[in-house]
């Protein structure tokens, strides 16, 4: 079995990494993100990236940290409000934004990593989304063509992984990282811990080690971006 | 209308908004006032709450100290889980969406037009920070109802004959639910279907650009 564990971030992208690529990342928000691909990618400086994630990170930390190296010339993204570079650079033309809904985002990576060119979505119709795109009536209702995405690389994040590839997210962690693991040429993928081969029960593997090609592990901030708690109701 | 007119305010709005949940739903809650709602789940009824980030049977906010940066609602706020709590992909999540699995969503609007369109993402010209999953949701779940204050702080009406700002969705709500009342959509108009306390049925339609039938 091919041995797709390399020992740093670095390494992993090693050779897989060129100026003006299309980049598919998991993430909701912060929760979930491949915090330690986008640090290496940064001392890459690779530059000129598009970029399909669902959100732009933070200032300073997840895709923050490529916004503030300039290093991304567009976005492809559902919700960006939590980023003042971002919104700095959009509004002063140097970053270019393409609005998807989230769920045609999803499913944009879902399709294009399973084979899919396109897919008919009512999701956007009669809105400024559907300007430009294909109108098709299906029994009676109307949909918008939109294209599946297949991405030069597509960098993820995971709770474990064997060293076959295979890997279990945790929670709501999961979001994005499914659906962008499959749809890039390359998939590296982060995760907390390598467990040996047969230490993951084969009924519970959510992305099958197929569509992962490079395996690291390191230590995770994992920062939390709304803090909500309850108190405990007095004994 | 004269300011004197409240009506309801945010918790009794969001209490009135519970008021539609049936037992068994599965519902998801926009952010703001609907998820208020999940405070006012009437006695009896029982909805699963779906969270578009991957979750359904999503959970109250943890205690301090067992917040769980792997466990956030849509909001990005930390959540928990519940017994009946399933976790899913972002595909998965709106394949059930636009799919047509989720019974209702409750969400705020910035404008709603008599013919059921709605907008709610962005302002022209103002910081415009994306629909997320708006537009997938509205255009996908079985009914939409829209929780909004009825005039803008300037006193003019949001309620409106044709939705001036870009939309969400064309002719996807079916019940306003505002500070001032209830109003269905339905063919030629909006009707009213109650009245917030100490509202008439004059300062409503007062409130109302819209074609009040019925």
């Amino acid at each position: 079995m091919k041995n797709k564990v390399y020992a740093s971030a670095d390494s992993a992208l090693e050779g897989v990494l060129s100026d003006g690529m299309l980049i598919a990342a998991g993430g909701f928000g912060l929760c979930g993100i491949p915090e330690l691909l986008i640090d290496a990618i940064r001392a890459a400086g690779t530059k000129d990236l598009t970029i399909a994630s669902n959100n732009a990170g933070v200032d300073g930390f997840g895709l923050g940290v490529l916004l503030a190296t300039r290093q991304v010339k567009k976005m492809i993204s559902s919700y960006v409000g939590e980023n003042a570079e971002f919104m700095r650079q959009y509004l002063s033309g140097e970053l270019e934004l393409e609005f998807n809904p989230q769920g045609t985002l999803a499913e944009r990576m879902r399709a294009g990593g399973a084979g899919i060119p396109g897919f008919y979505t009512r999701t956007g119709v009669g809105t400024v989304i559907a300007e430009g795109k294909e109108h098709k009536d299906f029994d009676g209702q109307t949909y918008i063509l939109e294209r599946g995405i297949v991405a030069d690389l597509s960098i993820v994040k995971a709770w474990k992984a064997d060293p076959s590839g295979n890997l279990v997210f945790r929670k709501t962690a999961r979001n994005f990282n499914a659906p962008a693991a499959t749809c890039g040429r390359v998939c590296v993928a982060e995760v907390e811990e390598i467990v040996p081969l047969g230490s993951l029960d084969p009924d519970k593997i959510h992305v099958p080690g197929i569509y992962v090609h490079r395996l690291i592990t390191g230590p995770h901030e994992k920062r939390i971006e709304q803090r909500t708690t309850r108190k405990r109701e007095a004994v | 209308m004269t300011e004197a007119v409240k009506g309801w305010d945010r918790n009794q709005m969001a209490a009135r908004a519970a008021q539609e949940l049936q037992d068994g739903w599965y519902v998801n809650l926009g952010i703001g006032i609907p998820t208020l709602v999940s405070n006012y789940i009437p006695e009896g009824i029982e909805v699963t709450l779906q969270s578009e980030n991957g979750m359904l049977g999503m959970g109250p906010f943890p205690y301090e100290g067992e917040e769980d940066p792997d466990l956030i609602n849509a909001g990005k706020q930390t959540i928990t889980e519940l017994p009946q709590t399933a976790y899913f992909d972002s595909a998965q999540s709106f394949a059930m969406i636009r799919g047509g699995k989720i019974a209702m969503a409750i969400l705020g609007a910035m404008e709603v037009a008599e013919n059921g369109d709605l907008a709610n993402w962005m302002i022209p010209g103002k910081l415009v920070k994306g629909m997320g999953g708006a537009m997938d949701l509205v255009a996908g779940v079985g009914r939409v109802v829209v929780v909004m204050d009825h005039t803008s702080k300037h006193g003019e009406s949001k309620v409106l004959r044709a939705c001036t700002l870009p939309l969400t969705g064309k002719g996807v709500v079916n019940r306003i639910i505002s500070n001032l009342g209830v109003l269905d959509v339905v063919p030629g108009g909006l009707k009213i279907v109650e009245l917030a306390t100490g509202v008439t049925e004059a300062d409503l339609r007062a409130a109302t650009e819209a074609t009040i039938v019925g």
